[in-house]
């Protein structure tokens, strides 16, 4: 490809609508990372085979898109311009698609998406309620976008927004443009993406790097992931824009490891970029030039730090070291730098775009725009979210994420992270900003939203943070590094029934130490699990303390499986499926568990017919009783 | 031993080095050490610090077969620990540890983000979603299976 001039641009754009126009029909199919994990490859690539063999290819044009978000119904297909909605598609339902769908213009009932609140099915996408009450408009371009493509971004207006800025903006109004939209980092911390970006305008050097931070460490959070995976283009032009505000040269994304469709797609775009003279020696004929480099992580989660991610680039251990100087001022290789998250990048081609002004009316006061949260954990619609900033936790939970799975009692979900802390049920109708979420005691983070039903234990859940975090301590700082490790081992101790009066007490005030004494964000959040559950859900401590009981029915050290004599019709269901032969029986006979053997692995209560029901877990009293009566059974014996 | 000429002689090109070597060996074999000290003209303790402090590189060669589990918050709640307990019995190893027999290496992972699908295991790139811990024998055995033939 020759380099481009806006014209170019403009002429690629029309070229891919005219030829879109000419094809009548676009079967697109989800290829994220979920989508990935349930065999779209060769969905595609099947569709493809199909399309060749009935000579369709002149009328129907076959995509693999980035992420739709709605992963717990993957594998989605789309077809387009009508916008039919299929989901769990699988291999054998294909040549019915193109027969059915394409050919005779029918939609296929079975493979449609059905409302499990009004049993109606519907057929297009916008119209599932998953969909309904989000705001997708950073991620909703994904459905349209071959990543491997780049002409697919500029027909949905991709780098527009760089050429209004390299020839009409100067980088003071760039600056101020993204100020006015009350854009605030979507890493974590929130801070003003404007005002970050003056100060390293204002910072003077020979150099200066703009860094996308896409280390995305927590736990059960892939935004940006899938806006890698599935828009690379987005992030890039974003990077360009931010670049040219600041004054910098270089680039650099860095991707955690774990993630390599996202750095295949990251690579391809910047190939494409460059060869287009969207990257590299005077952009699109201005005189501003700028590239960019992708560094592959390798594994810890502490790289996510700025400080300690700059360490990494430089090829050194990831240690997080004291600000000030900020990278603003001295980043990398001692260089003015700005970072900021994938999402945050995203963001700015839209801004401008659009307008600060159109964008700062989306959200609440503080906190301007939509975010992007992974709903996760215990909930019927799992999957990518994009919402208005200020939505309420009942709205997100009910409306979209279609409640807790198994029809169970929604307790708590955490959002944050590691950093953040969970919210309990009595403030599901919080409004959802930066703000809001750190006067709860937890915070916004990278938006990991994990929703936990009764059978989750709290202080598993505390301990489960603990050991992530004490793992992952980089152990530079005292507090931090042996703090969180007496943290877990007062946590795992409690959970094994072993609690001490005064626990609760050891754990608030060391939880404190640690938040004081620590350099970087991990440390200075990483108690947060244990205070927010401490602060909502004491209840569950004291059961764990003084009872010697997990409410959640959790905790192995604290509970019993234990067949109802009553209810077992003897099956052997169970018998068999016991990997340590724990169960005793015959056909026609009730089944008892050898509590002596049982490993509580929870085999017997997964196979056991729900109407049957026979397997139950006791904590408590009932379980001492049923230790009790085991006992004498065998000393009798 | 390596050719680390399309390399720069500089520390910021040591994560990708040894990003490399992993890639191509499986670990980080101690030959390789000083092999990078002299050419990025750093202390091989400089280098030694460095790839144990990241959990993608591994002095220890692996197994012929990778079972790595997520143990992301999503998987943890939906009984990600109770799979881990059942693929520590049935291998006998505990996570990072390689079968006597060289054939399995057990490793966990903070989050795959493929949360919807969760408990997961991952064999040597394959996904499996949704895993009860009777499944897990059943997996097991398959991998054995497809060895032999």
């Amino acid at each position: 490809m020759d380099k481009i001039s806006i014209t170019k641009l403009e002429e690629i754009k029309t070229e891919v609508t005219e030829s879109r126009k000419k094809q009548k029909t676009d079967i697109t199919i989800c290829g994220g990372t979920g989508c990935h994990a349930y065999g779209c490859l060769e969905i595609a690539q099947a569709f493809k085979n199909a399309i060749k063999k009935q000579r369709l290819q002149n009328q129907v044009n076959v995509r693999t898109t980035g992420c739709h978000g709605f992963c717990e119904r993957g594998p989605i297909v789309v077809i387009q311009p009508a916008g039919i909605f299929y989901q769990r598609v699988k291999l054998d339902d294909i040549n019915e698609i193109i027969s059915e769908t394409i050919i005779n213009k029918k939609v296929l009932d079975r493979l449609l998406y059905v409302d499990p609140r009004t049993g109606e099915r519907i057929v297009e996408e916008k119209e599932v309620p998953f969909y309904k009450k989000q705001k997708r408009i950073i991620f909703g371009n994904n459905g349209f976008i071959d990543p491997t493509d780049v002409k697919d971004y500029i027909a949905l207006d991709g780098y527009k927004a760089l050429t209004k800025v390299l020839f009409n903006y100067t980088s003071e109004e760039v600056i101020s443009e993204i100020k006015t939209s009350g854009l605030r980092g979507r890493g974590g911390a929130g801070f003003s993406t404007g005002i970050k970006w003056e100060i390293c305008r204002q910072s003077l050097a020979d150099v200066k790097y703009v860094i996308c931070n896409a280390d995305e460490g927590d736990p059960g959070a892939y935004m940006d992931r899938s806006l890698l995976e599935g828009n690379p283009h987005s992030v890039i032009e974003g990077m360009i824009i931010g670049a040219y505000a600041i004054g910098a040269s270089e680039g650099y994304i860095y991707v955690r490891m774990e993630y390599p469709l996202a750095v295949k797609n990251i690579t391809v775009a910047l190939k494409q970029a460059r060869d287009l003279g969207l990257l590299g020696e005077s952009i699109l004929g201005s005189e501003f030039s700028f590239d960019i480099n992708i560094f592959r992580g390798a594994g810890a989660f502490v790289s996510g730090e700025e400080t300690s991610l700059m360490a990494s680039i430089e090829g050194r251990r990831a240690f997080p070291r004291q600000r000030p100087p900020f990278p603003a001022q001295k980043g990398l290789w001692g260089k003015p730098t700005n970072i900021n998250n994938v999402e945050t990048w995203a963001n700015v081609p839209l801004i401008l775009n659009k307008g600060a002004d159109w964008y700062s009316k989306i959200g609440t006061k503080k906190s301007k725009g939509t975010k992007i949260f992974s709903l996760v954990g215990k909930i019927n619609n799992t999957g990518l979210v994009e919402v208005p900033m200020g939505i309420t936790l009942r709205e997100i939970v009910y409306d979209i994420g279609g409640g807790i799975k198994e029809n169970k009692k929604f307790k708590a979900v955490q959002t944050g992270g590691p950093s953040g802390g969970c919210i309990p049920a009595e403030m599901l109708d919080l409004r959802i900003d930066f703000d809001t979420l750190t006067k709860a005691g937890s915070m916004m983070g990278s938006g990991g939203m994990i929703v936990m039903d009764e059978d989750t234990c709290m202080v598993d859940i505390a301990r489960y943070f603990l050991e992530f975090t004490q793992e992952e301590s980089c152990g530079k700082c005292v507090p931090c590094r042996i703090g969180t490790r007496q943290l877990v081992e007062i946590l795992t101790r409690i959970t094994q029934g072993k609690g001490e009066e005064g626990d609760i007490k050891k754990l608030i005030d060391l939880a404190k130490t640690i938040k004081e004494g620590s350099l970087c964000g991990l440390g200075q959040t990483a108690p947060n699990p244990v205070l927010t559950t401490i602060q909502h859900f004491r209840d569950e401590y004291e059961a764990h303390i003084i009872d010697k009981s997990c409410p959640a029915l959790y905790c192995k050290d604290l509970i019993v499986y234990y067949i109802e004599p009553k209810k077992c019709v003897g099956c052997l269901l169970c018998l068999k499926s016991c990997p340590v032969s724990a169960i005793k029986g015959e056909r026609k006979m009730v089944h008892v568990i050898d509590q002596d053997l049982c490993i509580k692995c929870g085999a017997c209560l997964d196979v056991c017919p729900p109407k049957v029901g026979a397997v139950s877990k006791y904590t408590g009293k009932k379980r001492d009783r049923i230790l009790k009566k085991a006992y004498s059974i065998r000393v009798r014996k | 031993m390596e050719n680390l000429s399309e390399f720069e002689a500089n520390q910021k090109d040591l994560i990708h080095i040894l990003h490399k070597i992993q890639a191509e060996y499986g670990y980080i074999p101690s030959q390789a050490l000083s092999s990078i000290s002299k050419h990025l003209k750093i202390s091989e303790s400089e280098i030694f610090g460095v790839l144990t402090f990241y959990k993608a590189f591994s002095l220890k060669p692996r197994g012929k077969h990778l079972v790595t589990i997520c143990m992301g918050t999503a998987c943890h709640v939906r009984g990600a620990p109770m799979i881990l307990d059942e693929l520590k019995r049935q291998l006998s190893i505990e996570p990072g540890e390689t079968t006597e027999d060289d054939l399995f290496t057990l490793e966990t992972v903070n989050c795959v983000g493929a949360c919807a699908l969760g408990p997961i295991v991952i064999s040597d790139g394959n996904y499996h979603g949704q895993m009860k811990t009777r499944e897990v024998n059943k997996l097991i055995n398959k991998i054995k299976k497809e060895i032999k033939e």
